[in-house]
């Protein structure tokens, strides 16, 4: 995929001499020595990433941290201080005001976090804004404004004010006004900030099931990490006006870069980052007819597990048997080598690749591994409950240096294995 | 005791005497005379026009408005307030007043309005106005009437100008305020999709500023009839006309008549411009439906009456 968006080393210095304020920084000097000697605020310090086209970069940070300004310069709102902004080949830090008007009709749209509808404006002619900059006839404003209306489900208040709303509807509004314009990239200023929880969450889920259909460049940003992992194919966390760590939501998550990171991370709900496939294990099952309980047997102790999937001759998982019922059945029946089927629990509980560990919870109380699917039916992994759990507490977090030690288990054995499963 | 006038005394009042006797009156008095044709052409047809109108009718549009926008009470006081005007004989000199008044807030607001905008828009230029305008505010009348009569002569014109220079600054202020406080959030919204500052301007700062604007208007108008009287000193008809003659033979009876005259006036303008500038409350009035509402008297709606959404 091409990177839509590059942005170079950019700089942002509020106050009267930016340069003299960007050669202390070059010299090492601090945020807050330079604020105390020259009275400059530094705003961005050489921010430096690229969004691939159709991705979500969101951009993490608390208040203060430099992200509204990050973002603002993106679409020349502020100016840097030095650096480059690359839109395909524009450059958005050096473009004069009339090509600056001109990127910002085409190709960037912004959400912002206290949604900035025009009060005096119905729902239709708030989303058709835009479009009514770019000189788009009237009727086609109102059918491109509709349809962008529809995206976000709210059709029907398309005459109304904005005072008439709710909040959540008042974004989604927002957000309406940003997609009627059809641009490829989408700057979002903490959507969801200004939003009670229950609200947000429902938006961020929307905004998911949107963005698989529209798949839109946007830059994202939120002081909130949950909100981050959920919503960023890449995350980038924001200090003091520079990047602490670029990455995905695991490798944020897995290996934060310092103590900041890390502090963010031991909050977080760790259910909603990692999916079934980033603990299961591979599924070694036993096949019916060709394997015996002994086999069976043997294969959990070398694997050291306590229990195994079990499938047909044609793959189809069927079933699972644990270490348990074989080990007692061979002693009731005396006989050596009791069959399978006799044995095999058949309730067992499922799961996709793709479903996220909050998920699991239920599935994994019951006891047993969870046996990852493809949805045909045939197996690909195993999820050991325990896997989750020790996800889910964060417990390999032990190995990363800088992060606080985690608890250590009672059971050494275990705790090797799920290393190992971590980095599968 | 020593105080500096004892090293040096200024002499302030030539100074000003030389520039406006030597230099203004002599070089421009042409350029002035010309200046204030446009307002003797509107006040003119203005001062033709009201008192061209039959009294019941222009009493009856009068009541009518302040029904639409003052509310019931208000109609009964226009009807019963113009009936008494034409009843104490003074209705010729109303009409010619209210031309004044109407010919003097358009030039401000003519005036004002751009001004107010330029200086929101750029902090240079409010830096400039702010001191002119505070000037404006703090000069006695009488002070400029003398050399607005040297430079313009005797007559209605002159005492309109002095009558716009001594209303304008309100709508400077409150447009200048009102476009000012227009949320920021907003303006940015606006730069972001692309907007020009002329595409801002008309589809944003204006209407969000327009009742911050009828504020001022409503001011300016209150100003413009406070100078009636003092503008009469300076050849200017009307009410205030009345009010000086009866000054002048003390003629306490004519005085008061013209006095009240300008009291029914007054309070019926206010309260109009006041209706009009807050007649919806719940969002802002757009440019365009002022204007619509100004020149036609259509129904608008009541407070409140935006569909609520289901």
């Amino acid at each position: 995929m091409a990177a839509k968006l590059t942005v170079e080393n950019v700089y942002k210095i509020f106050g009267n001499d930016p340069a003299g304020a960007l050669e202390r920084l070059a010299n090492g000097q601090s945020k807050e020595e330079i604020f105390h000697e020259t009275g400059q605020t530094v705003g961005v310090q050489d921010a430096s990433f690229t969004v691939e086209e159709g991705q979500i970069f969101v951009v993490m940070g608390l208040s203060g941290s430099g992200k509204s300004t990050l973002v603002r310069m993106l679409n020349g709102l502020i100016k840097p201080s030095s650096g480059r902004i690359l839109i395909d080949a524009d450059d958005v830090a050096s473009a004069a005001p009339d090509a600056l008007r001109r990127i910002r009709r085409e190709k960037i749209a912004m959400v912002f976090q206290h949604f900035a509808l025009f009060p005096h404006r119905t729902i239709a002619e708030n989303a058709a804004y835009g479009l009514k900059v770019k000189g788009v006839p009237a009727a086609e404003r109102r059918r491109r404004a509709l349809a962008a209306l529809e995206q976000v489900g709210l059709t029907a208040w398309a005459d109304s004010y904005p005072s008439d709303l709710s909040g959540g509807m008042q974004q989604r509004v927002g957000l309406a006004r940003g997609l009627a314009t059809d641009p490829q990239i989408l700057l979002m200023d903490e959507p969801f900030g200004a939003l009670d929880p229950l609200i947000r969450r429902e938006m961020q889920d929307e905004l998911v099931v949107l963005q698989k259909t529209l798949k839109k460049t946007i830059v994202f940003i939120t002081h909130d990490l949950n909100e981050a992992l959920l919503l960023g194919d890449r995350i980038a966390i924001m200090k003091d006006g520079r990047f602490v760590q670029v990455g995905t939501a695991q490798e944020i998550v897995s290996e934060p870069a310092d103590d900041y990171v890390a502090a963010f991370v031991a909050d977080i709900d760790r259910g909603r980052v990692f999916t079934a496939e980033d603990v299961c294990n591979d599924p070694a099952p036993v096949k019916l007819g060709e394997s015996t309980a002994e086999d069976a047997m043997r294969a959990m102790e070398d694997l050291n597990r306590n229990a195994l999937h079990v499938v047909d001759e044609k793959d189809k998982l069927v079933g699972v048997v644990t270490y348990q019922d074989l080990a007692a059945a061979t002693l009731d029946n005396g006989a050596p080598d009791p069959v399978l089927e006799e044995v095999m629990i058949t309730d067992y509980p499922t799961a996709d690749a793709g479903q996220q560990l909050n998920e699991l919870y239920g599935p994994a109380s019951a006891g047993l591994p969870i046996a990852v699917t493809d949805g045909k039916d045939r197996l690909v992994g195993v999820v050991e409950p325990e896997a989750v759990f020790a996800q889910l507490s964060g417990e390999e977090n032990g190995a990363t240096p800088d992060a606080p030690a985690a608890p250590q288990t009672p059971q050494p054995a275990k705790q090797d294995k799920q290393e190992e499963r971590a980095h599968v | 005791m020593f105080s500096p006038g004892d090293l040096l005394v200024i002499p302030f009042d030539d100074w000003i005497n030389d520039f406006v006797r030597g230099w203004l009156v002599p070089n421009f008095r042409p350029a002035f005379r010309a200046a204030q044709v446009p307002i003797t052409f509107v006040l003119g047809w203005l001062d033709d026009f009201f008192n061209m109108l039959p009294m019941l009718l222009t009493t009856g549009v009068f009541a009518l408005a302040a029904w639409k926008w003052a509310g019931r009470g208000m109609a009964i006081f226009t009807l019963v307030g113009f009936a008494f005007i034409d009843m104490i004989g003074l209705w010729p000199q109303t009409m010619t007043t209210l031309a004044m008044i109407i010919t003097s807030v358009l030039f401000c607001a003519v005036i004002g309005i751009p001004v107010g905008i330029l200086a929101a828009r750029s902090d240079t230029t409010w830096k400039v106005v702010r001191p002119i305008l505070d000037i404006m505010q703090t000069i006695p009348s009488f002070v400029y009437l003398v050399p607005i009569v040297m430079l313009f002569g005797v007559g209605m014109a002159p005492g309109i100008i002095a009558t716009i220079i001594f209303a304008l600054p309100p709508i400077v202020r409150l447009t200048n305020l009102g476009i000012r406080n227009v949320r920021s959030d907003l303006v940015e919204a606006a730069q972001a999709f692309g907007s020009t500052g002329w595409q801002m301007l008309v589809d944003l700062q204006i209407p969000l500023a327009m009742r911050t604007i009828m504020a001022g208007l409503n001011q300016t108008l209150m100003l413009a009839l406070s100078m009636v009287v003092i503008a009469a000193l300076i050849g200017a008809g009307g009410l205030g006309l009345v009010v000086n003659t009866g000054l002048g033979r003390l003629d306490v009876g004519g005085a008061t008549a013209g006095g009240v005259g300008i009291v029914i006036l007054a309070i019926v303008l206010d309260r109009i411009t006041q209706g009009l500038g807050e007649q919806n409350q719940t969002r802002t009035v757009s440019l365009r439906e002022v204007l619509g509402n100004l020149i036609r008297f259509r129904g608008t709606r009541p407070v409140g009456d935006t569909e609520k959404a289901a």
